[in-house]
């Protein structure tokens, strides 16, 4: 077969530059994670505001005595395209919170109710207070874990919904370590977090597993990714652009060289 | 007194003379000092360039778009990253969230790092394909080797400032191929580091240095298009222009078409920025630099895999260092290891062949780098590199020696008659 008979258009190279590139190499990449359908997803992808409501208050009651965000501030909660609290109930949402501030004028350091524009509050005050609480393990910052795991949200609540009643037999777990079905690595130190009944939603929204998953993903896709509804609609908005001026600018390319190479 | 008679005549120094420019009023003022308008019309305007070139042309302007936009995002970041190893991942989180537009500029200076080299692979393929390093071109092909790899060296440089985990161990890897040196190598690394780790240091010398190279790459664009000015465009069908049957001006002719190939480059790029900005790169390095956890697998950007696979594919590491850098520098030997008097393989049936198994063996070197260094892929990864350096050496040479030519046309205006007659076929980028 003649090389050159492959017809070198974009689509091809396209293909040959996705498989190339972007292959996963881990040998525990073979499990399909789960897909749920988001609403973030796709080219008019936006986030649930209520979802997010709920995602927060599942953080706040459940990772946040383990995980912190500190990339991430009160503040944050009332801006468009987030779970756009009102003013007024992320202010009620940080004064729940201490930190110490100072040295105030006698050079003393004190505490204080957390203002909007202060940092979610972190729940151990450094790694290694962190892991010696979680038996050596650290609980990841949740700021960008959405972005710094492979399959991004899939994953995330792929591993919060893959905790199984049973161990498969082949696999020995140690003690404080828990087997998870996506999971790199299948182990996990941290136990099953989301149960029923393990928080009761103030929106009335039945708390199960699923939901409380589905939820907090979003949330900490937001969190990971707070423009995200801005950079859809403004992606949207420059591609249609671009496409019509493309088409322009070809049409009078066109009527340019029509000036050299006249219709036969 | 003044009125002294000098003793030497006065020879003036310069030899243009001011005037003649063509213009009048202010613009004639300007042109007659500094003869910068004439010049623009003589090399932008009348220009004559052949009338066969194919979109395949619009990568030099691409990529010049390409260098502007990373100097523009890259100033702007500039103004709110931190090079320092405590505060520069969350200085880039900063950029991305409090920042007006910081995630737009951020993201299109990280996805114009990827679509710049996209741009630049196709141009050198373009190159090689019609045989435009060849005489008269030898030496502007030399300065876009150059221009290559100071890309490289800033394209590296940039991925480390996020200081991830990809960011941090990747330059830890880099910089260590240095240690291969004999005799003064663990001296250069730690001269390099500037410290005996990867640190802070290290990562406020790669900010300097990634804007210096930035800068020298601007330079040194620049003498590639003053060659290319001097020598002309290349053509698909690898015949030099006669006469004005064969060429157009550059105004409007090859703007206008170079402006549709850069939209729709453009329009790639700004949906896969918008879209999915985060596909070309890893995940792993949003996970801050941390020296005492190692990734599972270090694997550089994309567009290093080839390369990173030959560097791999030799057991020592002095070796694989130098292949890996003689198998980009060996380019630079083409124009004399290939010595045959036709230039585009349109009338080159063999080299044809070859030059598309060259492009095969990129993207499975490609595929190979990405990949674990054991087993099945490091015998793949063995006998792409010794394809790699065959193509050079052996290839090259031996095709020029027994390859018989096509019938070739006498001049481009004859090339596009036969086009036109369906008798020869080139490669599109686009359909009609």
């Amino acid at each position: 077969m003649k090389l050159s008979c492959l017809k070198f258009k974009p689509i091809v190279f396209i293909v040959i530059f996705v498989l190339t590139t972007n292959v996963s190499f881990s040998k525990e990449s073979d499990v399909q994670l789960l897909k749920p359908d988001w609403s973030f997803n796709g080219f008019f992808g936006k986030f649930d505001r209520a979802s997010l409501q709920r995602g927060y208050q599942v953080y706040k009651e459940v990772c946040a005595s383990c995980h912190s965000m500190s990339l991430l501030s009160y503040r944050n909660l009332a801006e468009k395209g987030g779970p756009e609290f009102t003013v007024e109930e992320v202010k009620a949402i940080a004064s729940q919170f201490e930190v110490t501030d100072g040295p105030n004028n006698d050079g003393e350091m004190f505490q204080r109710s957390r203002k909007p524009s202060d940092r979610f509050a972190s729940p151990y005050p450094n790694e290694n207070a962190s892991r010696s609480a979680n038996g050596g393990a650290y609980p990841p910052d949740m700021s960008v874990l959405v972005k710094a795991r492979p399959g991004g949200s899939d994953y995330i609540y792929s591993v919060l919904m893959g905790y199984e009643e049973k161990t498969p037999e082949n696999i020995k777990l140690e003690e404080g370590v828990y087997y998870n079905k996506y999971m790199t690595g299948n182990k996990i130190r941290m136990a099953s977090p989301l149960s029923e009944g393990v928080i009761e939603y103030t929106d009335g929204t039945k708390a199960n597993q699923e939901q409380m998953a589905k939820d907090v993903v979003s949330f900490l896709t937001w969190a990971a990714e707070p423009h995200l509804e801005a950079r859809k609609e403004l992606g949207f908005k420059s591609v249609i652009y671009l496409l019509i001026l493309t088409i322009l600018v070809y049409l009078i390319k066109k009527k340019i060289w029509l000036r050299i190479e006249p219709k036969v | 007194m003044s009125s002294e008679k000098p003793n030497q005549q006065y020879k003036p120094v310069h030899t243009n003379k001011v005037g003649g420019s063509p213009y009048t009023g202010v613009t004639g003022w300007i042109d007659n000092r500094l003869p910068i308008i004439r010049m623009f019309k003589h090399e932008y305007l009348d220009f004559q360039v052949p009338k066969s070139l194919s979109y395949f042309w619009s990568f030099g302007g691409i990529l010049t778009i390409c260098l502007i936009l990373l100097i523009v995002t890259g100033l702007s970041l500039g103004m709110h990253y931190k090079p320092d190893a405590k505060y520069a991942f969350d200085s880039v989180e900063k950029i991305m969230r409090d920042v007006n537009f910081g995630w737009l500029i951020r993201y299109a200076h990280m996805n114009l790092a990827s679509f710049v080299f996209i741009a630049l692979y196709l141009h050198i393929f373009r190159g090689l394909y019609y045989g435009s390093y060849k005489e008269p071109r030898q030496l502007m092909w030399l300065i876009g080797i150059v221009i290559f790899f100071l890309m490289m060296a800033t394209a590296f440089l940039g991925y480390t400032l996020p200081w991830g985990q990809m960011s941090y161990w990747g330059a830890t890897v880099i910089t260590n191929l240095f240690s291969a040196i004999p005799l003064v190598g663990e001296s250069v690394v730690t001269w390099l580091w500037g410290d005996y780790s990867v640190g802070d240091a290290a990562l406020n010398r790669f900010y300097v240095l990634h804007w210096l190279i930035a800068f020298l790459i601007v330079g040194i664009v620049v003498f590639h298009v003053i060659a290319l000015h001097i020598v002309g465009s290349n053509n698909p069908s690898g015949i030099e222009p006669k006469d004005t049957r064969d060429t157009v001006s550059f105004s409007p002719f090859t703007t206008s078409k170079d402006l549709v190939g850069m939209l729709v480059f453009l329009l790639i790029f700004v949906a896969v920025m918008m879209y999915a900005p985060n596909y070309l790169g890893h995940p792993d390095n949003y996970i801050p630099a941390n020296p005492l956890v190692t990734p599972a697998h270090i694997v550089p950007e994309w567009y290093f895999l080839p390369f990173y696979a030959i560097l791999r594919s030799i057991p020592d590491k002095l070796m694989g260092v130098i292949a890996m850098v003689s198998s980009i520098a060996i380019l630079g030997l083409l124009p004399w290891l290939d010595f045959s008097k036709v230039r585009s393989s349109v009338f080159r049936p063999i080299w044809k062949q070859c030059v598309f198994l060259f492009v095969l063996d990129f993207f499975v070197l490609m595929y190979i780098g990405g990949a674990p260094a054991d087993g099945i892929y490091l015998v793949i990864g063995r006998i792409g590199t010794a394809f790699w350096f065959a193509f050079f050496l052996i290839l090259a040479p031996l095709v020029s020696l027994i390859e018989k030519p096509l019938p070739m046309p006498d001049s481009i205006h004859e090339f596009e008659e036969w086009k036109r007659q369906g008798k020869i076929k080139t490669i599109k980028l686009f359909n009609k």
